[in-house]
C-alpha cells in the first residue's frame, strides 16, 4: 500500500472509473485545464481529452439537470460544483427531478450520476463558501449521501457512488484534500451504507462523519493519555445511514457522542441519536445522547471566528470528559 | 451632460485609489495578513469609476466578488476596507463578510457577493422597491462575463424590462470566468446582444475609457429613472492579475496579459487630463502622492483595530 493524499486518491478514482467504462464522463466549471478550483480533476483532460472532462459555462442549475438526462439516456455524469455552497442553485433539478424520476415514472427510468463539491470552512473563504450541509441531502428520498474522510474510503467510495444507479452527493471537506493516508494499489470498491469503525475502544463511541472523524481521532489519543478508550465510528454514507454498526458499538460503551460539521440543529446527528434512542441500544445508555456541531450561524470570515464555528479537536475532547464524568 | 473638472479630477482619483488599494491587498495577502480569499480589479479600474461616476449619491449598485472598485468608488471608506479584509470589529461587516462581502447601504452598496450572479435578482428588487416608493433612485448592477450564464441573469432581465423598473445591468467582460475565456461560455458574441432578447436597449462601450463609461452610463441611468426601463451595458476590459490568490494564468498567454497592461486605464486619462490640459502632471502627481498617504492610514488604522470577541460570535444572525 502507498501513502497518497485524499485529492490524489480522489482523483485516481476518477480516473479509474473513466478508463473502465466510456459512459462516466465529467462535467463542471473549470475542471479542465485549470483541474477545478482544488485540483481535483488537474490532468484528466490531457488523458480524456474535451469530450468527457467538460468545462461548462457557470450555470449550476442546468449543468445539474443536463447530467440528470444525460443519465436518464444512458451516460454516467460526474458533476464537479465547484464549491458545496453553489449546490443551492443544483436543487431543483437534483431534487424535483434527479432523485424521483425513478419512482415517479414507476421504475422505469434511472439516474446513475454523482454530483461531487468541496464543503467546510477552515479557509477563510466566509459564509458563501464554507457550508457543510450534506445532511439536508440525505433528507430527499431518491438521493444517496456519501461523506468519505480518508484516501483509502473517497477513492473506494467515489468508485461506488459513479457504479450506483441512483443520483449520489459526494460530500468533499476541503481541509481533507491535503491529508495523507493509505491506499491500496489493487482496484477496490466500498459498499454504500457500510460503516467503518476508524478506531475501536470501550468506553464511549464517537460518530463522527467527514472532517470531524480526523478530529474524533486526534480526540481520542489525547483521551487515551487519560485511560479513556475511545471507539470512533464513520457512517461514510450518511444515505443509507449504517445504524447497526453504530447500534452495536454504543450497545458496547453504553455512551455515545455525535460529530458533524453541518450546522446542529436538525443536523444529521439528531438522526443518528433518535435510531439509538428508538433502538434496543438505549437500553445500555449510562449518559444522555451528545451532539456536537456547527453553531447555527453563517460561517464568519475573521480566522478566531472562524475555528469556534465548528467543533474542534479540544471541544471534542471536552464532551467526551463531561459524558464520562 | 458634459463632465466638470472636478469630477474629471475626482475619477482620476478614484482610479488611483482603486488601484493602489488592490496592489496594497496583494502585498498584504502575500504577507498573509490577509485571510482567505479575495479578487483584484487591477485593470479594471475605469469600468467601476465611470459607471459609478453617472449615478447620485443615494443611488444604489450591486457588486460582485471582485468588488473592492465598486465600492471604493461608489464612497467606500479605505479604512472600513481594509479593517474589513483584516477581519477586524471596525471592518464594514465587523469581521463577519471578508472581502466578498463587503457592503456599505449607507453609501448604497449593497454588497459585494459569493454568489456568481447573486446581485442580479438583488438589484432587480431595489429597483421594484424604488418604483414602488417612487424615491427617484437608480440601480446600477455590476456582474461578470461569467455571470451571464446563470439563469438568474435571463429571469431577472425579462422582469427588469417587463415592469419598466429603474435598473442599468453592467457586464464588466474582463474576456475570462475563471479560467473559461468569454467565447467558451457564451453562444452570442456579445453580452450586450442579449439586450435584444429582453427588449432593452443594449451597449457596448470600452472598459478602459473612463469617460465613455461613463457617457453610456450616464444615458442609461437617465433613461432609467425617466421611468423608461432598464439597459444592459457590456464595458470590454480584462483582468491584470489571477482570478484570485490560486491563479497561475494557465489559461492565457504573458503576451495577451501585456497588451493589456498597455492599455492601462489610469495612464491613459492621466495623458488625456494633460493632454486637453485639465491638469498638470504636478497636479496628477499631487492627487497620487494624497491617494497613498490615504492608503498607509488606512492600513495603519486596519493594524491597530480590535478583532472580534468570541462572545459577540452568534449574535447579528437575526434582525
Ligand atoms: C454560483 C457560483 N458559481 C461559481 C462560482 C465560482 N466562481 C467565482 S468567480 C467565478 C468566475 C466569474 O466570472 P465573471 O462573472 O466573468 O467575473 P470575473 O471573475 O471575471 O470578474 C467563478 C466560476 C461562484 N462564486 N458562484
Amino acid at each position: 500500500m502507498a501513502e497518497k493524499l485524499y485529492i490524489d486518491a480522489l482523483r485516481e478514482g476518477l480516473r479509474e472509473e473513466m478508463q473502465r467504462d466510456q459512459s462516466v464522463f465529467l462535467l463542471g466549471e473549470d475542471i479542465g485545464i485549470y483541474g477545478g478550483a482544488f485540483g481535483v480533476t488537474r490532468g484528466l483532460i490531457d488523458e480524456f481529452g474535451e469530450e468527457r472532462v467538460v468545462d461548462t459555462p457557470i450555470s449550476e442549475q442546468a449543468i445539474t439537470g443536463i447530467a440528470v438526462g444525460a443519465a436518464v439516456a444512458g451516460m454516467r455524469p460526474v458533476v464537479e460544483i465547484m464549491f458545496f455552497d453553489f449546490l443551492t442553485l443544483s436543487m431543483d433539478q437534483l431534487i424535483n427531478q434527479g432523485a424521483k424520476i425513478r419512482y415517479m415514472f414507476g421504475g422505469k427510468a434511472k439516474v446513475p450520476m454523482v454530483i461531487r463539491a468541496p464543503m467546510g470552512c477552515g479557509t477563510g473563504a466566509a459564509a458563501q463558501h464554507s457550508q457543510s450541509f450534506p445532511g439536508v441531502f440525505a433528507h430527499f428520498p431518491g438521493l444517496k449521501v456519501v461523506i468519505p474522510s480518508t484516501p483509502h474510503d473517497v477513492k473506494g467510495l467515489i468508485k461506488a457512488a459513479i457504479r450506483d444507479d441512483n443520483p449520489v452527493v459526494f460530500a468533499e471537506h476541503k481541509l481533507l484534500y491535503r491529508v495523507k493516508g493509505e491506499v491500496p494499489e489493487e482496484d477496490y470498491v466500498l459498499p454504500l451504507g457500510k460503516a467503518d469503525i476508524k478506531r475501536k475502544g470501550r468506553d464511549i463511541t464517537i460518530v463522527a462523519g467527514s472532517i470531524m472523524v480526523i478530529r474524533a481521532l486526534e480526540a481520542a489519543k489525547e483521551l487515551e493519555k487519560e485511560g479513556i478508550d475511545v471507539e470512533v465510528i464513520d457512517p461514510r454514507t450518511l444515505k443509507p445511514l449504517d445504524m447497526r454498526t453504530i447500534i452495536d458499538s454504543v450497545k458496547k460503551t453504553g455512551r455515545v457522542l455525535i460529530v458533524e460539521d453541518d450546522p446542529l440543529s436538525f443536523g444529521w446527528g439528531a438522526e443518528v441519536a433518535a435510531g439509538i434512542a428508538g433502538s434496543e441500544a438505549f437500553d445500555y445508555l449510562d449518559a444522555p445522547v451528545k451532539r456536537l456541531g456547527g453553531l447555527d450561524i453563517p460561517i464568519p470570515y475573521n480566522p478566531n471566528l472562524e475555528r469556534h464555528a465548528v467543533p474542534q479537536v479540544e471541544n471534542i475532547v471536552e464532551a467526551v470528559r463531561e459524558l464520562l464524568r | 451632460m458634459d463632465l466638470t473638472t472636478d469630477k474629471k479630477l475626482w475619477m482620476y482619483r478614484k482610479m488611483y485609489e482603486i488601484r493602489c488599494f488592490e496592489l496594497e491587498v496583494d502585498r498584504l495577502f502575500k504577507a498573509n495578513m490577509i485571510w482567505g480569499t479575495c479578487h483584484l480589479s487591477v485593470g479594471e479600474e475605469a469600468t467601476a469609476v465611470g459607471a459609478i461616476a453617472a449615478l447620485e449619491a443615494d443611488d444604489m449598485i450591486t457588486s460582485t466578488h471582485r468588488g473592492h472598485g465598486h465600492c471604493i468608488a461608489k464612497g467606500g471608506k479605505l479604512p472600513q476596507m481594509f479593517a474589513e479584509l483584516l477581519g477586524r470589529e471596525t471592518g464594514y461587516c465587523r469581521g463577519r463578510g471578508g472581502s466578498m462581502h463587503i457592503a456599505d447601504i449607507d453609501t448604497g452598496n449593497l454588497g459585494a457577493n459569493g454568489i456568481v450572479g447573486g446581485g442580479i435578482p438583488i438589484a432587480t428588487g431595489a429597483a421594484l422597491a424604488s418604483k414602488m416608493k417612487k424615491d427617484g433612485r437608480v440601480t446600477l448592477c455590476f456582474f461578470g462575463d461569467g455571470a451571464n450564464n446563470e439563469g438568474v441573469f435571463h429571469e431577472s432581465l425579462n422582469i427588469a424590462s417587463l415592469w419598466k423598473l429603474p435598473v442599468v445591468y453592467i457586464c464588466e467582460n474582463n474576456l475570462y470566468g475563471m479560467s473559461v475565456a468569454f467565447s467558451r461560455s457564451t453562444a452570442v458574441k456579445n453580452v450586450a446582444d442579449r439586450a435584444a432578447a429582453y427588449d432593452m436597449p443594449g451597449e457596448i462601450v470600452d472598459g478602459n475609457d473612463v469617460e465613455a463609461v461613463y457617457h453610456v452610463v450616464k444615458k442609461a441611468v437617465e433613461r432609467a429613472r425617466r421611468g423608461e426601463g432598464p439597459s444592459l451595458i457590456e464595458a470590454k476590459t480584462y483582468r491584470w492579475l489571477g482570478h484570485s490568490k490560486s491563479d497561475a494564468n494557465v489559461y492565457r498567454t504573458k503576451e495577451e496579459i501585456e497588451e493589456w497592461k498597455e492599455k492601462c486605464p489610469i495612464k491613459r486619462y492621466r495623458l488625456k487630463l494633460v493632454q486637453e490640459k485639465i491638469a498638470t502632471d504636478e497636479e496628477l502627481d499631487r492627487i497620487e502622492k494624497e491617494v497613498e498617504k490615504e492608503i498607509r492610514d488606512a492600513i495603519e488604522y486596519a493594524k491597530n483595530s480590535p478583532e472580534p470577541s468570541v462572545d459577540d460570535i452568534a449574535n447579528g444572525v437575526y434582525a
